[in-house]
C-alpha cells in the first residue's frame, strides 16, 4: 500500500501499569466502535504472557496462526488475521507463544505495528501490565497512548509509573481513560474525584466508563458492549470514547455530579452551606 | 455510607476516605516521581542546612524541606525561618555544637515527622542537624537508617 495510509495511520498503545483495570476490554470494545464508525481497525494484542483479546472478542476459536508466525514470516499478515464476524472491518492479529517474550525486541514489535498500520486507518496495541520489557516492546511501536486507570490509589499510582515511562518515548499524545466510576461512591467522597485524578495525572480525559455490570456479561459472551444497537452505560461510554479519537466534540459528564440519591444530595448541600466537611 | 459514618462526618471527626485517598496519592507519588532514595533526601537536607547555617542563623524547629509535586512537575520545597545574618560566614564545615550520630538521628526523625504531618513542624532541638563532615556523616548513616525505619513503622 502507498506510504500516505503508512503515515495517517494512527497507532495508539492501550496500557494501564496495574492489571484487571479494564485495558483488554477498553481495546476489544473501542476496535468494534471505531470499527462501526466505518475506520479499518487491526487490535495487536502483545500481552504475549497472558492473552486475552481473543477471549474478549469472541474470537479465540478461530485463530490459526499468531504474531510470531507473522515475524518468522512463515505465513503472511492476512492469513494470521482474524476478521470479526459482524464487523469485518476489524481484524485481530493473536499474541504468539508466550516463549516469544524471550525473544523479542522493540524492533519486532515495530516491525509488526507497521505491517499493520499498512492496511489501518487505527491500529490498537494492548499492552500487558506492568512496566517490564513486555510493556516496553509495545510502547516502542506506538506513536499514541491511552492510559486506562480506576478511583483507585494503586491504579493511579501505577499509571503515573507508566506515565512518566511514556514521557521519556516518544509517545504523544497521551490521554486518559478513567474506568468502573461509581458515581454515588464519589458523590459521597468515598472515591477519589475525577479531577483528583486528572489533576494528579495531569493527562486530558478522553472518556469516562461507569461501573457497569453488563461488562461481565458481555465478556462471558465474548460479545464487546459496543455492538448493541442501544449499548449500557459502559457501552456508550466506550462509544464515546471512539468519537472523541476520531475527533468529534463529544462533552464529558462527570456521572458524580449528576441527580442522585436523596441522602447524597442532601450530603451535598449541607457540605456546601456549612463548608464544615 | 452508615449512619455512624455520616454523624462522624457531620461532626468533622472523620476525614471522607476519598479525601485520604487523594493525600496519600500525592505523598507517594512525589516520592516516586524523583528518583531520590529517603536516605539521600535525608543527606540532602542536612546538607542544604549546614551551608545555610554557614552565612545565616536559622530556625531549626520551623525548617521544612519536602517534595512537592504540581502537574507532573516535582520540585524541593525548602522553608527556612532566618533568625538572623551572620557577619561573617563559618568555615566551610564547620556547623553548630553537636554530635555526628545525634545529629544525624535527630534529622532523620524529623524528616520523618515532616513528611507524615507538613503543618506540625519539626521535633528535633536546634542547631543539631549539621554533621561536620563526611567521615562523620559515614558514621551516622547506620544509625540513621534504623531511625528512619523504626519511624516510619505503622
Amino acid at each position: 500500500m502507498d506510504a500516505v495510509t503508512t503515515a495517517s495511520a494512527r497507532i495508539i498503545l492501550i496500557c494501564s501499569g496495574k492489571g484487571g483495570v479494564g485495558k483488554t476490554t477498553l481495546t476489544a470494545n473501542l476496535g468494534v466502535a471505531l470499527a462501526r464508525l466505518g475506520k479499518t481497525v487491526a487490535v495487536l494484542d502483545a500481552d504475549f504472557g497472558l492473552r486475552n483479546l481473543d477471549l474478549l472478542l469472541g474470537l479465540e476459536n478461530r485463530i490459526i496462526y499468531t504474531a510470531q508466525e507473522v515475524l518468522a514470516e512463515t505465513c503472511r499478515l492476512d492469513q494470521a488475521l482474524v476478521k470479526h464476524k459482524q464487523q469485518p472491518n476489524l481484524a485481530l492479529l493473536p499474541a504468539g507463544n508466550p516463549r516469544m517474550l524471550e525473544w523479542l525486541t522493540p524492533e519486532d514489535m515495530q516491525t509488526i505495528a507497521r505491517l499493520l498500520a499498512e492496511r489501518s486507518d487505527y491500529v490498537l496495541i494492548d499492552a500487558p501490565a506492568g512496566i517490564e520489557q513486555g510493556f516496553k516492546n509495545a510502547a516502542a511501536a506506538a506513536r499514541e497512548a491511552i492510559v486506562i486507570t480506576t478511583p483507585e490509589v494503586s491504579a493511579v499510582r501505577d499509571a503515573d509509573r507508566v506515565i512518566g515511562l511514556l514521557s521519556t518515548m516518544d509517545v504523544k499524545p497521551v490521554q486518559l481513560v478513567l474506568n468502573r466510576v461509581r458515581p454515588k461512591m464519589m458523590a459521597n467522597q468515598e472515591m477519589l474525584a475525577v479531577d483528583d485524578v486528572t489533576d494528579i495525572l495531569a493527562l486530558p480525559l478522553l472518556g469516562l466508563v461507569q461501573e457497569d455490570e453488563r461488562v461481565i456479561i458481555s465478556t462471558n459472551r465474548g460479545e464487546p458492549l459496543t455492538l448493541e444497537d442501544n449499548p449500557s452505560p459502559a457501552g456508550q461510554a466506550y462509544l464515546n470514547i471512539a468519537r472523541r479519537l476520531c475527533g468529534e466534540d463529544i462533552p464529558l459528564i462527570d456521572p458524580s455530579k449528576q441527580r442522585h440519591g436523596l441522602r447524597a444530595r442532601l450530603l451535598n448541600k449541607l457540605r456546601k452551606t456549612t463548608g464544615l466537611f | 455510607m452508615t449512619v455512624l459514618d455520616f454523624i462522624n462526618r457531620l461532626l468533622g471527626r472523620e476525614k471522607p476516605s476519598g479525601t485520604m485517598a487523594r493525600q496519600r496519592l500525592q505523598l507517594v507519588l512525589a516520592h516516586d516521581r524523583s528518583d531520590l532514595n529517603p536516605e539521600l533526601l535525608e543527606q540532602m537536607r542536612r546538607e542544604i542546612l549546614e551551608v545555610v547555617q554557614r552565612y545565616v542563623e536559622i530556625d531549626i524547629e520551623s525548617c521544612d524541606v519536602s517534595l512537592e509535586t504540581e502537574d507532573r512537575v516535582t520540585a524541593l520545597l525548602a522553608n527556612l525561618p532566618i533568625k538572623r545574618t551572620r557577619e561573617f560566614p563559618l568555615p566551610i564545615g564547620s556547623g553548630k555544637p553537636g554530635g555526628p550520630d545525634t545529629g544525624a538521628k535527630e534529622s532523620a526523625a524529623s524528616l520523618d515527622n515532616a513528611a507524615e504531618n507538613p503543618e506540625a513542624g519539626t521535633a528535633s532541638p536546634p542547631a543539631t542537624a549539621v554533621t561536620p563532615g563526611a567521615d562523620a556523616l559515614q558514621d551516622g548513616s547506620a544509625a540513621e537508617r534504623g531511625e528512619t525505619s523504626a519511624a516510619s513503622q505503622p
